[in-house]
């Protein structure tokens, strides 16, 4: 019959405690001054890409609301001129509408998307007081223009953008 | 009897009524911030300077909030048994010596409130009654978690009662009387730990379950029973069950200083060299501050028992507290008693048979727990 052995077990595991709690450091992160940050393939809010002279990569064409399993993303496209241009080609997307209620950060928009104009960001501090507030409108998604841009719309000269899906090379690694 | 007797009685009732609650208010921050710290956290740090308004914001929270009482509830047990679980915690305080004698505008105060002659029994008498507020508790809040957390506290409670009761009989036997004055005093050359370490051990034990502190947090195991007895409760009706369990600690917490560790006794601070012969007037007030920092310590070993013990099975629960513990308090109080008797009769040196023979019955016990609680996979290891 073992007689001390248990007690020792007891003790010992009082011992191993009473070591985190003296030399432990603590690991909490104070959230909202210090961020962690993300991993690099992390899915979080989507963002609209623009070239470099500010033009929008989006061309209205809905793959991404035809991807998208949880139907969370309207698309509607209008006319792009010369004198109003908003993406290259002949189409824009006029309304562009993410319910982030909806959305599940699956990433399919993302492949879908021919131009890649859409990208799933890495913010996650989406919170809202009302079901309104969950729709994310094209202003919201749309990221600011680079230095050396132009806000959209633009004035073009005429010829220039025609092709509305840039020339893409094969990915490298 | 003269009128300035029954002043200072309620001026020291209401210091150790705000006392308490205060303490109660803090002690749960001081658990917060310790068990985070034995989890490697940080705990709460957002409420004023490292989250010393925690407490406050917590009361003003749940003062607030809305009491919701359940549709078929019984409704006066409902209301009364928070109050049934709060008063008696309370209330065994006025027995506990927290100094002695000292001085107030010439007049010589003690500093406790009563001086029952037959104080432990109050102490056990007072504290069986808490449980039937969470009896109660349970049983009126028409919920069957509830009710089966309140079953399990009283089922507890009958088990761990024994022992705890017979942990205090070895103390009253060393020291020969039921006053908790005269068991201080009596601690002045050893404290009774040293003397009776296995008593000692059985009496944090029962404790523990007294005030269903982990492991013996059965009565509100949150993975079985919701949140066990207090499941219905809510706002400030759920603040009194916390209340209770708070209070509960530290007085139980105080009573295991008077019985095992010697009390508001401390090195005497008149006795420190240069500066002792000037401190002689604050030499009786030091019993507060060493009651306070014995206190402190119990209550640190609770948190960090919590920290370190996982919960107990409820089958093994009841088998320990009466297969193992009941017993073992059994033949410690005869141990004690047998030594007491061989050291006032033969010579006083034998007054070690005590601690020698309990350690080694305690040690016997443990080999029994073992045995009774392995596996039988375990055991052919």
């Amino acid at each position: 019959m073992r007689l001390v052995e248990p007690f020792i077990e007891l003790m010992t595991g009082l011992f191993t405690t009473m070591t985190e709690f003296i030399r432990g450091k603590p690991v909490t992160i104070q959230y909202p001054e210090e961020k962690r940050p993300v991993k690099p393939r992390f899915r979080g809010r989507h963002v609209l890409k623009r070239y470099e002279n500010g033009l929008e990569k989006c061309i209205g064409c809905a793959l991404c609301a035809a991807a998208c399993p949880a139907d969370a993303i309207f698309v509607e496209a209008s006319e792009n001129t010369d004198e109003q241009r908003f993406s290259p080609g002949d189409r824009y997307a006029s309304t562009y509408e993410i319910n982030m209620l909806r959305c599940i950060y699956c990433g399919f928009c993302e492949d879908a998307c021919p131009t890649e104009a859409i990208v799933l960001g890495d913010n996650y501090e989406l919170s809202f007081t009302h079901r309104r507030e969950a729709i994310y409108v094209k202003d919201m998604l749309l990221e600011p223009v680079q230095a050396g841009g132009s806000p959209t719309p633009q004035v073009t000269e005429p010829g220039k953008f025609t092709r509305s899906v840039p020339e893409m090379k094969d990915p490298q690694d | 009897m003269d009128w300035t007797l029954i002043v200072e009685w309620v001026i020291k009732s209401v210091l150790l009524i705000l006392i308490l609650v205060g303490g109660f208010a803090y002690l749960t921050l001081f658990e917060r911030k310790m068990l985070a710290r034995f989890q490697v956290r940080i705990g709460p740090n957002r409420t004023g300077p490292r989250g010393f308004l925690q407490p406050i914001a917590d009361a003003v929270k749940l003062i607030f909030k809305e009491e919701l009482t359940p549709a078929r509830a019984q409704k006066v047990i409902f209301v009364l048994a928070p109050i049934i679980t709060v008063v008696p915690a309370v209330v065994v305080s006025a027995v506990i010596p927290w100094g002695g004698v000292v001085t107030v505008f010439g007049r010589p105060v003690t500093l406790y409130i009563a001086d029952l002659n037959v104080g432990l029994l109050y102490i056990t008498a007072v504290t069986s009654i808490a449980v039937y507020g969470i009896t109660l508790a349970g049983w009126s809040s028409n919920n069957k978690y509830a009710l089966l957390g309140g079953m399990r506290a009283s089922a507890q409670m009958i088990s761990y009662e024994l022992a705890l009761g017979l942990s205090f009989v070895t103390a009253i036997i060393l020291a020969g009387s039921l006053r908790t004055i005269d068991i201080v005093e009596a601690q002045r050359s050893m404290w009774f730990v040293v003397i009776q370490p296995a008593g000692a051990f059985i009496f944090m034990i029962a404790t523990l379950a007294e005030v269903n502190r982990a492991p013996f947090d059965m009565p509100e195991a949150e993975q079985e029973l919701a949140a066990g007895y207090h499941s219905e409760y809510s706002g400030m009706k759920f603040a009194l069950f916390f209340m209770a369990e708070y209070i509960k600690m530290i007085v139980i917490s105080a009573i295991a200083v008077t019985l095992f560790f010697g009390g508001y006794l401390g090195p005497d601070i008149t006795h420190l060299p240069y500066i002792g012969q000037y401190l002689t007037w604050l030499a009786p007030w030091m019993g507060p501050v060493y009651m306070f920092i014995k206190v402190v310590a119990l209550l640190f070993f609770m948190v960090w028992v919590r920290a370190t013990l996982p919960r107990i099975r409820y089958d093994r629960l009841m088998a320990f507290g009466w297969k193992v513990l009941l017993p073992l308090s059994l033949a410690i109080a005869f141990i004690s008693a047998v030594g007491v008797l061989l050291a006032e009769d033969v010579n006083p040196l034998l007054i070690w048979v005590i601690p020698v023979l309990s350690v080694i019955a305690g040690f016997l016990a443990i080999g029994f727990v073992d045995r009774s609680l392995r596996r039988k996979a375990y055991a052919a290891r």
